[in-house]
Parts: structure tokens; C-alpha cells; sequence
């Protein structure tokens, strides 16, 4: 592992905190981290869920004083008592959560709270005025008349961020900031953060996702357990040893063993057969099979329609036109309860909104979906309930006190390991996951995508979507390539990042030179 | 990150609580400026009156028990994330049907039987608002709320009917031979063992936890939503009708005014303070029938102090108003933190 990159001595950090540790009753969030940010620096603050990144993050924004330790600005001592006070030092923090108004126009947004008045009125001349310069910082041109929703997710991210950052900011806090956008949106956005660091201020990032942390940060520090396990210059530091930082273990095999895959499962009994599915505006007529022990990637930027046709195969939305069959037998489209009954299965996007029921335990979570297909008066006997839940406990590696504790109180990984043993514990043919990994940490994304290859070779068939090109290269077999609403290719051999990349861009490029061109390509 | 917390008490334990309090409060005021602890008149006196007891607990299990009916009829809706505020107006049409058909000279089996058949319609209508209209349960709950009361006046022609029929008195005065306690409150406690076991013993409690839960994911885990939220509204006229029922042979007579007026509000509170939330999810039966009693202590002790029922409101919102506040997770999150030192 690389050495720890030292501060050069001399030149005093823009924030840096001495000996924070942070108790809450029972338990010690950060024992005795030290860290300390540049001016003029990305910073990308990693770890696991759980290490700490959230504390110390909600240190310096003021949320929480620390048990003990101290932070500087500029050398300066700071005790931090209320957000707004962590504000006025110049320290500004974006959430994970997007927390505008959405109906309100953008020049509100970004004035929310401190608008400024004229005889205890708002002054909305002033308004304008401050949000035009608020843009202008970032680069931005929008009208601020308009009502913050009409925008995309990404512009509604910056405004938050123009919104954060006063003119006297020194240091921005972005939590997870690209974890609702794709690759365009990303990359508007380490525009922005470049523009940023240029003006001389320090940015702390904390993301998921190591593309990105590679793509934009200067240095990068690892929290594991509450403690800061050391902070290393971005080139200095691989992959590999950054993961093993993260986690603590040693990673025998990064890109999966593939050699024996793709060769065998064309001859496999084939499980689902869609023929011309499609809905208006949301999939073009799409086809396709998929056989025992596939699994199939659905690549492509975000709605490119890889979840619309997934939910759709589910009948969580019920197509327009096109067949389903699952082993020749055919499936009455849009009905949920049909696709359970001939065995497809679909863990959403959204695991908490759509997925989980957080109230319920464990137990509860698992037996859901085969209570329901038995009906409310065929109870599945307690014992079996126990057993069931044991079992998937011990199989998928679910850490949870009890099989009695609320879903709510599990990590993500955890949860995501429950919904998935739900759908296990049905027996299904045809496996659906959509962005199974999204949001978890490095070592339960591990655990996760070793499982789908384990299910897949027990003979499932598994469609599997993600927003990260690594994930479905190490973990697919076939890969489905999406744009704008329709499968553009079926790759199964040479399945690479730059490979899907160079289809995705090559159809957008297509896309920019209008449709006329599309035959020719 | 955060803790294990300490095991969490039963929600029904507060009004619990709340009825002790209650009775102590009564007890207090007998001794010390009342008739004495148990001598005639006081509120723990039981005076036995042709074999069964009486005195002011009886009543209470007597007069509770058309809480306790609406309420285990309530708490599945609002386990849904519904309400259902119809259940006054639809114990006032169940009476009148039930006195009016009876004073018309039917049988009394085929009083109770038409009564309960409409108060179940009105169920189903209100499910259908709901789930196939798409109403918010509020709004189409309230309808029937309006509505109903017109209806059973319509029924009685504006008349307070009064019946003669000893069977169907029974079900609000009677007193079983073989178990001398009210007939509503072994009625009551019969229902609520049922619905218990419904809920319980089949998985019609964990599917609909789930679709109060997470609308979303239920629907997603192949749960037929709507028929479960339906399922609730039936159950909930249907147990409206039986508290109808009671109310009206409780005083032998049919009143569209006054029957069940108000108690749509009582129900939920009894269901609210017995920890099943608005925000849907879980249901604690046995906290809305200790509710429920809850409810009825409160008036009886009104009663039982003189308080006029002019002023009586007033101490009636303020204890409520205390059991909410105990009851809060808010509050009991401030009692904990207490504890711990800093």
C-alpha cells in the first residue's frame, strides 16, 4: 500500500480537525480522526457504510458538536454550534438529499431563507440579483424565473449547491452528490466543481463511486470503523489498495473469472422470450431471449428505458403491444401477480420506496412475496416462516440482531440482501434486478455480485441493470445495450466498459446528426 | 450507529395506564370528600342488583363495549393509511332499520340480519369510493358521514322509533345467565378475539401491515392492494352496524339524531392512542380496545364527579390531550434521553 500523503509543512490547511472523536450513547462513531483539506483541493472522503464519513461530515457542518478534538479554518479554532453558524464561517454543505422546492422558481430557491428584505418586505429586485451572481459562480445560465422542478435532477443539484455557497464560502461539503445523476449529469456537474476549485475553495467529496472519485478528486482519505486510515494523493493510491483500505480485506480477484462463461448458456433451455414489447414513450418495440444460467446486462444512460422495459417484463407497467413467455408458456402482460405465478421476479430500483416494507422485520420481508402468492388463508406455518428466515440469514450473509428486527434498522446492504431473499425464497426461473447495488457499500457489492454469479450458474436467468459499466462487465454474460427507449445492441462476446461505451456514444453521436443518418450506420 | 435501544413497551400499556389513573383519581376523590373507597355510590362500588353486578366499572364495560366494536373495526383502516368517518352515521341507520323492522312486527333474527346486511353495504360503498374511485378516504368517508344521517331518518320518517322485542333488546341490556356481565362487552370481547385470530392466525394481518406499510413495495410483492384496503372498509360498517344494534336496544328505540353521533371521532382516538399510526403500518388491536375504554372511563368519571355534561368537554379534550402527549414517541424519547446522562 502506498505511504499516507503528508501535508507539506509550511502550508497551513484551509480545515483540518485534530483528534475528533464523537460518542453517541453506546457507541463510538470517530475515535481520534485527524484530517485536513487544501485550498484549492477535491478531497473525496471514502468509506463503508457505518465508518463515519456522515459524523464527521455532520461535525463541520455544525449538526453535531464532537465529543472531543478540534477543527480549524485557516488555523483558526472554530466551535461550531448550529448549521447556520458553520454557514457564516464559510462552510457550506450540499446533503445526499436534494431539499429544494420544486415548485418555487429557481432565484427563491436560491435565496431560501435569507432573502433579502427592504423595510421587512422582500426585496425581489435583490433576489434576482443574487441568484444571477449565484449562477454566475458555478457557470451557470438559467432562468430564475422559472419553477426549480422544470429543470433535471443535475440542475436541481446545483442550484442546491449555488444555494450553499455564499459569497465568502471557503469550504463545500457535497455528500453523494452524483448519486441520482448519470454520466452527462456527473460530469456538468465536476464542471462545476473544477470551476470551484479554481476560485481557491476546498471541496469535500463522499461518493459511492469510485469512477468518480478517480475522475475528480485531488486526494483521497479513507475512514474505516471511525477511524481515518490514512489520506493519499489520487494517483498514488490503486483501486485495489483503496478497496482494501475501505474494507479492511484482502481482495483476491477483482474482475471476475469469466473464462468459462458465454460458451455454454446458448445451449441452455431458454426461460424468457419478450416479442415486441413496447409502450408509448417509454420502450420502443424490444425483443429478446434469454436462456438457464444467462445473465443479461441492460447498459445505457439513465432513462434510456432500462428500467421502463424491466418493469415492464415484471408487469409493474403494462405495455401497449408485445408478448411475454417464461418457458414457451405465455404470460398475461401488465399483471404482477401473473409474472410471480410463472416465476419472474424484480427487486425496483428504489429499495426503500418501492421494495422494502421498513416497519417489518426481517422474517416478515422475506415470506412477503410467497405469503401473497398463496393467499391471506394459507398461512405459511410459523416453523417454516423461522426456518425460511434462517436460512436466508446464513446464505446471503444478512447481519441483523434478530430475524424480529425491523427492516429499517439494517444497513443497505442488508436490506438489499433482504429483498433479494424475498424473491430467492419463491423459487423463480427469471431473475430481475435493478440497480441492485446502488447506494451500498463496497463490501456488501461484492458479497451481492457474487451471489447473482452463484444464482446464475445454479441455473437462473438474471437481468441485471446498473448505471456502472464496471458492474454489469464483471458480473454479465450478455449485455443489452439501450438508448433513447429502444435495445440498440446485443453484445455477447467481447463484453467491455469501452466496448458498451463506444456503442452508447456512437448512438448519440448518431442521435446528434439526426435520425435520417441511422440506416446508413 | 445509533444503539440497541432499550426493549420497547407495549403501546397499549398508556391507556392502561390512563384508565388506572383514572379509577385512582375516582378512588381518591371518594375517600376523601365522597361516600368512602367502596360504600354505595363510589366509583369501585359493586352492588349486585337481581344476580348480576353493577356500579360504575360495569358501566364501563357495559357502555365501552360499542367503542371497542368501532374500534376494531377502525384500526385496520387506518392501518391502510384510511379512515373512516362514516361509522357514526352508519350505527344510526342500523338502528333504525333494526327498530323499524321490528316495530313493523318482523322477527327479530331478520331485524338484526337487514340491519347488519346495509351497515356491510355501507361498507362496500365506502370501499368502492375508495379503491375503484379513488376518493381520498377522507373525502369519501365523509360523504356517507352526511349522507348517512339523512338516510336513517329517512328510515325512521324523522322519528324516534321505539320497539318492543326482547331478543333484540338483549343485545344492549342483556345479562347472560350462565356469565352475569353485559351482553355489548361479551360481545365486544367475542369480536375482538376474532378479529384477532383473523388477523393472526391467517396472513391477512402481515398483507395488510404491508400494504399500510409501503403501498409501493406490496403492490411490487404481488399483494392484491385494493381488495385488502376494501376488506377493511366492509369490516369497519359491519362493526359500525353491530354498535348500532347496541345503541338502540340500549334505549329500546331507534334515534337517527343522536344514535352513534360524535363516536366516529371516538373510535379513532381510541385507535390512534392505542399505537396504530396514521402513517399506516402496523396494527395494535388490543391497544384500540384499551382505547376504547379508555374513552369510556373518561365519560363515566364525568358522570361519576357530577361534571355537567355543559362543562364536561373540557376536561374530556384536556385528558385526552394528556394521553397523547404521554403516548407521543416524542415524549417518550425526551423521558430516555433524560435518564442518560449527557
Amino acid at each position: 500500500m502506498a505511504t499516507p500523503d503528508q501535508v507539506p509543512p509550511g502550508q497551513p490547511p484551509l480545515l483540518s480537525a485534530r483528534g475528533i472523536v464523537m460518542d453517541f450513547p453506546g457507541v463510538r462513531a470517530l475515535a481520534n480522526v485527524d484530517f485536513s483539506l487544501r485550498a484549492g483541493e477535491i478531497h473525496a472522503l471514502l468509506g463503508e457504510n457505518g465508518a463515519g464519513k456522515s459524523t464527521l461530515i455532520k461535525i463541520f457542518s455544525g449538526l453535531h458538536p464532537p465529543t472531543a478534538g478540534s477543527i480549524l479554518l485557516a488555523g483558526r479554532e472554530l466551535h461550531l454550534s448550529s448549521p447556520q453558524n458553520a454557514q457564516s464561517c464559510g462552510i457550506s454543505t450540499v446533503f445526499q438529499e436534494i431539499d429544494c422546492l420544486p415548485q418555487m422558481s429557481i432565484a427563491d430557491n436560491i435565496c431560501l431563507c435569507r432573502q433579502p428584505t427592504k423595510f421587512g418586505l422582500i426585496n425581489h429586485a435583490s433576489v434576482r440579483r443574487r441568484a444571477v451572481a449565484a449562477l454566475a459562480r458555478l457557470e451557470l445560465n438559467l432562468d430564475i424565473t422559472r419553477a426549480l422542478g422544470d429543470y433535471p435532477l443535475a440542475i436541481q443539484q446545483m442550484v442546491s449547491i449555488a444555494r450553499a455557497l455564499d459569497v465568502d464560502s471557503k469550504v463545500l461539503i457535497l455528500d453523494e452528490p452524483t448519486s441520482s445523476l448519470d454520466a452527462d449529469e456527473s460530469n456538468e456537474l465536476f464542471r462545476v466543481m473544477r470551476r470551484l476549485r479554481e476560485q481557491g475553495l476546498g471541496i469535500i467529496f463522499i461518493s459511492h463511486f469510485l469512477d468518480h472519485v478517480y475522475t475528480i478528486a485531488d486526494r483521497i482519505s479513507v475512514l474505516r470503523n471511525g477511524a481515518n486510515i490514512g489520506t493519499w494523493s489520487t494517483p498514488d493510491l490503486s483501486r485495489q489498495n483503496l478497496i482494501e483500505a475501505m474494507t479492511g480485506r484482502k481482495i483476491e480477484h477483482l474482475p471476475a473469472d469469466r473464462s468459462t462463461q458465454s460458451s455454454s448458456s446458448s445451449s441452455n433451455p431458454a426461460v424468457l422470450s419478450v416479442t415486441n414489447l413496447s409502450r408509448s414513450r417509454s420502450v420502443e418495440p424490444t425483443s429478446v431471449t434469454l436462456n438457464a444460467s444467462e445473465s443479461l446486462g441492460l447498459a445505457g444512460l439513465l432513462g434510456s428505458g432500462r428500467t421502463e422495459l424491466a418493469r415492464l417484463i415484471f408487469g409493474a407497467d403494462t405495455p401497449d403491444r408485445g408478448s411475454i413467455s417464461i418457458q414457451h408458456h405465455s404470460v398475461p402482460p401488465g399483471s404482477i401477480r401473473d409474472s410471480i405465478a410463472a416465476g419472474i421476479a424484480f427487486t425496483p430500483e428504489d429499495r426503500k420506496a418501492e421494495g422494502l416494507v421498513l416497519d417489518l422485520s426481517v422474517r416478515e420481508n422475506i415470506i412477503l412475496a410467497m405469503q401473497s402468492s398463496r393467499g391471506a388463508l394459507q398461512p405459511i406455518p410459523h416453523s417454516q416462516q423461522a426456518s425460511l428466515a434462517d436460512h436466508y440469514i446464513k446464505s446471503l450473509n444478512i447481519r441483523t440482531p434478530s430475524p424480529e428486527t425491523p427492516v429499517r434498522n439494517l444497513s443497505g446492504g442488508n436490506q438489499q440482501k433482504v429483498l433479494l431473499a424475498r424473491w430467492l425464497a419463491i423459487q423463480p426461473k427469471l431473475l430481475i434486478l435493478d440497480e441492485p447495488t446502488r447506494g451500498i457499500d463496497v463490501g456488501a457489492r461484492a458479497e451481492i455480485e457474487s451471489l447473482i454469479e452463484s444464482l446464475r450458474k445454479q441455473g437462473l436467468a438474471i437481468i441485471f441493470i446498473s448505471s456502472e459499466l464496471e458492474e454489469i462487465v464483471r458480473t454479465c454474460t450478455r449485455v443489452l445495450v439501450m438508448r433513447d427507449h429502444a435495445a440498440v445492441a446485443d453484445i455477447s462476446t467481447d463484453i467491455n466498459e469501452s466496448n458498451i461505451l463506444s456503442i452508447i456514444a456512437a448512438h448519440n453521436e448518431e442521435h446528434k446528426n439526426g435520425p435520417q443518418n441511422e440506416h446508413a450506420a | 450507529m445509533t444503539p440497541s435501544s432499550p426493549r420497547q413497551l407495549p403501546a397499549s400499556l398508556w391507556p392502561a395506564l390512563g384508565i388506572l389513573l383514572l379509577i385512582i383519581v375516582n378512588a381518591l376523590f371518594d375517600a376523601t370528600t365522597g361516600p368512602g373507597l367502596f360504600a354505595p355510590g363510589s366509583f369501585l362500588n359493586l352492588s349486585f342488583s337481581s344476580g348480576a353486578p353493577a356500579g360504575a366499572l360495569i358501566d364501563i364495560l357495559n357502555y365501552g363495549a360499542t367503542f371497542i366494536i368501532l374500534a376494531l373495526g377502525m384500526a385496520p383502516v387506518i392501518s391502510t393509511r384510511g379512515i373512516d368517518l362514516s361509522v357514526g352515521s352508519i350505527m344510526a341507520i342500523s338502528g333504525a332499520v333494526a327498530a323499524t323492522m321490528s316495530a313493523a312486527g318482523f322477527h327479530p333474527v331478520a331485524s338484526i340480519a337487514a340491519a347488519l346486511a346495509i351497515s356491510t353495504f355501507c361498507g362496500i360503498w365506502n370501499a368502492i369510493l375508495v379503491t375503484v374511485l379513488n376518493l381520498q378516504p377522507f373525502i369519501a368517508t365523509l360523504v356517507l358521514m352526511v349522507a348517512g344521517r339523512g338516510i336513517a331518518q329517512l328510515i325512521t320518517q324523522s322519528q324516534i322509533t321505539t320497539f318492543h322485542d326482547a331478543a333484540l333488546e338483549f343485545i344492549g341490556l342483556g345479562r347472560p345467565s350462565f356469565l352475569p356481565l353485559p351482553f355489548p362487552f361479551i360481545l365486544a370481547t367475542l369480536l375482538f378475539i376474532a378479529t384477532a385470530l383473523a388477523l393472526r392466525k391467517t396472513a391477512l394481518g402481515l398483507l395488510l401491515e404491508a400494504v399500510g406499510g409501503n403501498p409501493a413495495a406490496a403492490r411490487l410483492a404481488g399483494i392484491r392492494s385494493k381488495l385488502f384496503i376494501s376488506g377493511t372498509y366492509v369490516f369497519s360498517g359491519f362493526c359500525a352496524g353491530i354498535a348500532g344494534l347496541i345503541a338502540a336496544a340500549n334505549i329500546k328505540a331507534a334515534d337517527p339524531f343522536h344514535a352513534g353521533h360524535n363516536l366516529e371521532l371516538a373510535a379513532i382516538f381510541a385507535v390512534i392512542v392505542g399505537g396504530t399510526s396514521f402513517a399506516g403500518g402496523r396494527i395494535n388491536l388490543l391497544g384500540a380496545a384499551i382505547g376504547a375504554l379508555l374513552m369510556q372511563c373518561l365519560i363515566t368519571t364525568m358522570y361519576a364527579r357530577n361534571i355537567g355534561a355543559d362543562v364536561a368537554p373540557l376536561p374530556q379534550a384536556l385528558l385526552i390531550l394528556i394521553v397523547c402527549i404521554i403516548s407521543a414517541p416524542a415524549f417518550r424519547t425526551m423521558l430516555r434521553t433524560r435518564k442518560v446522562p449527557a
